[in-house]
């Protein structure tokens, strides 16, 4: 069984929710889930950014629907940091 | 900081903010109608207390079915409008996202405060005339009470919207009293020259 330890994302979204709102939103998502947010590109009605996601274990799943259901879509899966079945 | 859903859709949409500037508006609109009513009720004489009951009672009702139903219609074209927009920058459909829920919820929310400020401020100017029917009191004097009741009320309104713009809150509130004595002036003057 993989595990994820870290995501990188290019998420386009709406201005609102601000940064703020929208990194605590994911990173409510996991107990040791830590979020770092960097707004690329700023738009008339959107924010292009690149969102860090750092775990023991990240469902990109809940992140997806997440990013989603705050009215944001991810672009890219831009890095990934996967950890294969611990030995027993 | 955690922001529970509702709170989430709240804060996208600026729902707090709108439904404030509703309640100000419409409850202004309800005070002063009500001002003007009693104002005119009390130049012409007026004895049948149950006649002004029911006069302002149905403007207040009135005044609630139009609140409500023009503020639903504007409020739901906005948030379509805002969506189709979002939506088009996004290139995503939206209808199940936060943005999509809130232009559904958000109307309503708007339209109940638009709908029921004037409605709850009306009732309560109008509590002098009820108690006055009730114990059979005089009715020019209940007239003047619910008069006193409504500029406490539309005091009350500046006062809020001092607290909002952090202003201070006496002058915001003494500034919509003179609007609301000019109007009772108006009224008088009117009243006794007919």
């Amino acid at each position: 069984m993989t595990k994820t330890r870290r995501l990188v994302l290019d998420v386009l979204k709406p201005h609102q929710p601000n940064a703020l709102d929208f990194s605590s939103a994911l990173a409510n998502l996991g107990a040791d889930y830590r979020v770092k947010l960097t707004v690329t590109e700023v738009d008339k009605k959107t924010e292009s950014t690149i969102v860090t996601i750092e775990g023991s274990d990240i469902n990109f799943e809940n992140i997806k629907t997440a990013i989603e259901q705050m009215g944001a879509s991810v672009h890219s899966i831009d890095e990934v940091e996967v950890y294969g079945a611990e030995p027993t | 900081m955690v922001l529970n859903k509702k709170q989430l859709i709240l804060h996208v949409l600026r729902a707090r903010s709108i439904a404030r500037r509703y309640l100000i508006t419409n409850g202004f609109d309800g005070s002063l109608t009500m001002l003007g009513m009693l104002t005119g009720f009390y130049t012409s004489g007026m004895t049948e207390l149950s006649v002004a009951i029911s006069a302002c009672l149905g403007a207040a009702v009135a005044l609630f079915i139009s609140g409500l139903c023009s503020a639903y219609l504007s409020e739901k074209a906005e948030r379509e409008k805002e969506l189709r927009e979002l939506e088009q920058a996004l290139l995503v459909d939206l209808k199940e996202s936060d943005y999509g829920q809130a232009s559904r919820y958000l109307p309503i929310l708007v339209a109940l405060v638009n709908g029921l400020a004037p409605l709850l401020l009306s009732l309560v100017i109008l509590l002098p005339l009820f108690f006055a029917e009730q114990f059979h009191a005089l009715p020019s004097s209940s007239f003047i009470n619910a008069i006193v009741v409504a500029l406490i009320c539309i005091f009350s309104l500046g006062v809020f919207l001092g607290k909002i713009s952090k202003t201070f809150w006496l002058w915001s509130g003494l500034r919509t009293l003179i609007i609301a004595i000019v109007t009772v002036a108006i009224i008088l003057f009117f009243g006794r020259s007919i």
